[in-house]
């Protein structure tokens, strides 16, 4: 039997004896059966990273190997849970987060109504569908796992069933329940990747009109504690146009599970009118709670939505923060004493990073469906240094990067995204789909982009040397950039109105501040009114007021407000022209 | 069962390499005794060979020859007991207030263990201390983490005695629990008086330890003060306040002790596992399922060299609901209490305030913002040539540094007048830059206010 050897901290080594063990095989150390993964092998000792708090743990205890990898229980009921790192669930665990306890993550006693989807005799291929069950109203499809084909001997009769009783056997002998075990670190097997060409809708004008995401695409967002980070990916869990949301708190706060667990089954999903629980899975592991689960903790949110990607879905993860799981990495690679790279991380930081980010994608699945996982990482930059090797390998293999400034949260600036660091790659090929729903909604955008910049450059000189010192025509352009951030890229999360943009909306809104522009541009070019007056005119106001009363169902109303603003200016043109 | 062993290897610095003795747990406490001296420390490793032993305390002058080890088997616990209000302690639960032995109703493992989010409230009442800044801008909440962030030779003490004296007498079932983690006797003594003495305000228990003692005992101190802290809010229902002064002494003391074992440093040399370690502290906090009271914790910590992007500030702030970024020019231009405005943040405010009261902190946060730029540009360019509005956010700044944000040390402003003060100085502005506020809070608040100033 083997036995630990050695114990510092979540390391414990054990001496082996005729165990044929394996790297990251799932073993329980200890009179406690602590869970824990192997990291290093050789013939007579293996090293463990042992996932929970190993104190009070002796030498000689015994060590069981499970002989598999760590991996998650997928099935139906995983959505509306809370899990731990390891998908321990967390509702079933009591006031404190205790010691090996060994829980299954599903429910065992609930039944599914099944409909199979095949008939006996019928050829199986991996990942083909054979029958589904409902969970939450979303058809849960049942898969054969990646690796296995045959021919159905027995497929359940349409019926009640728990998750674990046979609904179907091959030929072969394989036989399965609604549940299924996959790794973690191996990613799910499918026909080809696809491009990207939808966005996935946030609601965030900033982010869906100048920064958009697509589906399978993946974003980060850097940003100093208090920029926002958590209320933006909070805000992208409840309103994004997934189908399913896996939310992974990864050494972040407990009270901010808390409040999603909270706060998610009260909120409608806008578009099908279920609770935004019904479609979300959260995965803590709050900072707390043991280190090195950190790791698993992002990989587990990553398996499972892979799974439901390949039933065809949408699906979309946040994590926050990819900054702690990368420090829980470093901490384990100190005490195997690993030669550190750069502050302290390991050499193999880039590549880690990459092996998480690198599983976003929209794919054609085993099932012959289509499906999408797209990754929202948070990234906690130390002291806000974007130079940092978390932050700058991260943004190697994200192609949106929404940069969160200080400056911008510290006037209350939300979502203090600053628009000129921020980019996304996406935005050329998300051209068409917008396109589609206004054809001047890219050059809506490059206008609002290229004003934006020229108004950085502007705030230069008027820092230095105040508005008054800019001539007219750049005056305008300053005054207009301020109605693009106050109106537009400015939203106001906890109103009710505000907290949601429907892409219409953000195209009427886009357009009237244009219009706005052009006739200001318009006055002041032919009758020359000063700025002054073009910017104090009493519908300036109340544009910018009307953001918080024009539903997204109302986008109408912005038309019947331009055209109140052009007979306002027109008459104020008559005025100073007579 | 407590036998004594003989068997240590070498010693260096407070690393005692010990003969390995069966059946010794990790992290287990354990006795040292050389001469006539005792010793606490810690088991850091355990291999076949050698257990490796971290000494807490003086170890100069201690041999290999002499040196005797008692494991007691389990981790290090400390007593817990309603009797301790009122009381003194040193970081291992023993009495220094010389009144004797305090009886423990039972004895409870100090490191305490992670609370289960979904087994947690979300924090949502507020707690009024009667200070501006923080009651209308940056509200705590209880159940909240929120520190502040303070610098040397800026009045902290009077605030930090203010916050615990103002919340003190606000609640009925309420106490403090004071960490002084290795403060300078001065300090010590201000704080003592100020706070413990009076029986007006709520039950105090004091954890003390000076700065000249074994920088390690820091680290248990502020686990030792949590336990007690949860035992009161978690078991006898008290809304309990810990604060931690002065958490950069604990984080020294993590570098410190990190360094002696040799760990490959991070940042400025502190451990890389210190956000990890600050959080097992700070987690401690919040309001659960099923109990009565809350833990409300006001970390205290001293930015070094007034640098917020330092490790200790930063991990703090990555950690805890918001902070409280106190200022050198506002000390020094007489404003008390000098808290800087725009860096300080409360995260759980909006779930314990109303929608107006809501829109009315983000209005002056954001004009004073503005100001704080226009008055930037005013000393570069001159006042006189700044624009209109701009001069108007010049004066919009002076009087809320004035008249919203200083306050006297002993003086409790209800929320209310809070609230007051701040839609005057608000009045002061035209309405057209009221982006913040809605339309009825302007009809309400502003036109009605006295000093109606007008869209010019």
């Amino acid at each position: 039997m083997a036995y630990v050897t050695y114990i510092s901290g979540p390391v414990v080594k054990v001496a082996l004896e005729k165990e044929d063990v394996k790297l990251y095989e799932l073993a329980y150390v200890g009179r406690d059966s602590l869970v824990a993964e192997v990291v290093e092998v050789s013939a007579d000792e293996a090293t463990l990273q042992v996932y929970e708090n190993s104190e009070g743990m002796r030498l000689k205890e015994e060590v069981r190997f499970s002989g598999e990898m760590l991996g998650a229980y997928l099935g139906p009921g995983l959505l509306g849970r809370v899990f731990d790192g390891i998908q321990r669930p967390l509702e079933e665990m009591g006031e404190r987060i205790g010691k090996g306890l060994s829980l299954y993550p599903l429910n065992r006693e609930r039944v599914f109504r099944f409909r199979p989807g095949v008939e006996r005799g019928s050829r199986l291929f991996a990942g083909e569908i054979f029958g589904e069950v409902d969970e939450f109203g979303l058809s849960h499809r049942l898969m054969l796992p990646p690796g296995m084909e045959g021919v159905v001997e027995y497929i359940a009769p349409e019926g009640e069933y728990r998750i674990e009783d046979e609904i179907l056997r091959l030929e072969n002998g394989f036989g399965m329940g609604m549940v299924q075990k996959m790794p973690l670190r191996t990613p799910r097997a499918f026909v080809r990747r696809e491009s990207p060409k939808e966005p996935l809708l946030t609601g965030q004008r900033i982010i869906d009109f100048l920064f958009p995401i697509a589906k399978g695409g993946a974003a980060s967002i850097p940003g100093g504690f208090g920029t926002g980070k958590t209320i933006l990916q909070q805000t992208l869990a409840k309103w994004s146009d997934a189908d399913v949301i896996i939310y992974v708190g990864c050494g972040e706060r407990g009270n901010e599970m808390t409040e999603v667990l909270e706060e998610f089954p009260e909120l409608n999903d806008p578009r099908s009118g279920k609770k935004l629980i019904e479609r979300t899975v959260l995965i803590a592991n709050t900072s707390d709670m043991p280190v090195s689960a950190r790791g698993a903790s992002i990989l587990l949110g990553l398996t499972i939505a892979e799974y439901y990607r390949d039933m065809g879905y949408h699906t979309a993860l946040m994590a926050d923060s990819t900054s702690r799981w990368a420090e829980a990495m470093r901490e384990i690679s100190g005490r195997l004493n690993e030669l550190p790279a750069e502050e302290g991380f390991p050499a193999y930081l880039a590549s880690s990073i990459a092996a998480i980010y690198e599983r976003a994608a929209i794919v054609e699945t085993l099932g012959g469906g289509v499906g999408s996982v797209t990754i929202v990482g948070a990234v906690s930059p130390p002291g806000g240094d974007l130079s940092e090797p978390v932050t700058r390998n991260t943004r190697r293999y994200t192609n949106a990067f929404w940069a969160l400034d200080r400056e911008l949260a510290s006037s209350r600036f939300f979502p203090a995204i600053n628009y000129s660091q921020s980019y996304s790659a996406y935005a050329e090929t998300l051209k068409e789909w917008w396109m589609k729903k206004d054809k001047e909604a890219p050059a809506l955008r490059e206008w609002m982009l290229s004003l934006l910049q020229e108004d950085s450059a502007l705030q230069k000189i008027v820092k230095l040397l105040g508005s008054k010192a800019l001539p007219e025509e750049q005056k305008l352009t300053v005054e207009t950039a301020f109605i693009v951030k106050e109106l537009f890229l400015q939203q106001n999360a906890f109103d009710e109105v505000d907290a949601y943009s429907s892409a219409e909306r953000m195209v009427k809104m886009a357009s009237v501040i244009k219009r706005l522009h052009e006739l200001w541009v318009r006055c002041h070019k032919e009758q020359r009114i000063p700025v002054d007056v073009l910017k104090s005119q009493p519908v300036v106001a109340e544009l910018l007021r009307l953001k918080f009363e024009i539903e997204n169902g109302e986008a109408k109303k912005y038309d019947e407000l331009a055209k109140k603003i052009v007979e306002r200016y027109d008459t104020l043109a008559r005025e100073y022209g007579g | 069962m407590f036998v004594e062993y003989r068997g240590a290897k070498s010693l260096k610095g407070n690393l005692l390499f010990f003969e390995s003795v069966e059946g010794v747990g990790y992290g287990e406490k354990v006795t040292v005794r050389y001469g006539g001296r005792e010793l606490y420390g810690r088991v850091a490793a355990l291999g076949t060979g050698v257990t490796l032993i971290e000494m807490l305390g003086e170890t100069h002058g201690i041999g290999v020859e002499d040196l005797r080890v008692r494991f007691s088997g389990e981790p290090f616990k400390i007593g817990v007991d309603l009797s301790m209000l009122g009381r003194a302690f040193d970081a291992f639960g023993d009495p220094v207030d010389g009144m004797g032995p305090c009886l423990a109703k039972r004895r409870v493992d100090i490191a305490g263990s992670a609370y289960n989010p979904a087994n947690r409230l979300h924090p949502k009442e507020m707690i009024a201390t009667g200070i501006s800044v923080i009651d209308g801008l940056n509200t705590l909440i209880k159940g909240q983490k929120l520190p502040v962030f303070a610098l040397s030779g800026v009045s902290t003490d009077e605030l930090v005695a203010q916050i615990v004296r103002q919340i003190g007498s606000s609640s009925k079932k309420s106490a403090v629990v004071f960490a002084a983690i290795g403060i300078k006797h001065e300090n010590a003594d201000y704080l003592i008086k100020n706070i413990m003495a009076g029986g007006e305000y709520a039950d105090t228990v004091l954890f003390m330890n000076m700065a000249d003692e074994p920088s390690v005992n820091s680290l248990l101190l502020a686990r030792s003060a949590l336990t007690v802290a949860e035992y009161l809010a978690f078991e006898e229902g008290y809304d309990v306040v810990a604060v931690l002064y002065d958490m950069s002494n604990y984080c020294d003391a993590l570098r410190e002790v990190s360094a002696k074992r040799e760990e490959i440093p991070s940042r400025k040399g502190y451990p890389g596992y210190m956000y990890s370690d600050l959080a097992s502290i700070y987690e401690r906090a919040g309001v659960l399922k099923g109990r009565e009271g809350s833990l409300t914790q006001i970390p205290v910590l001293t930015m070094p060299d007034d640098d917020i992007t330092h490790p200790i500030a930063d991990l703090t702030g990555y950690i805890t609901e918001g902070q409280i970024v106190l200022d050198r020019a506002l000390h020094q231009s007489g404003v008390y209490p000098p808290i800087n405005v725009l860096p300080s943040l409360s995260r759980l405010m909006n779930k314990g305030i109303d929608k107006v009261h809501q829109r009315e902190a983000n209005q002056l946060y954001s004009a004073y913002a503005k100001a704080k730029r226009a008055q930037m540009l005013a000393s570069i360019v001159g006042e006189e040539e700044v624009s209109d509005i701009d001069r108007k956010y010049l004066e919009f700044a002076e009087r809320f540094e004035r008249e919203f944000v200083s306050q006297g040390a002993y003086e409790k402003r209800e929320p209310a007048e809070t609230m007051r003060i701040g839609w005057r100085l608000l009045s002061m502005l035209p309405a057209s830059e009221l982006t913040r506020l809605k339309p009825e809070d302007i009809a309400e608040h502003i036109d009605g206010a006295e000093e109606q100033n007008g869209a010019s």
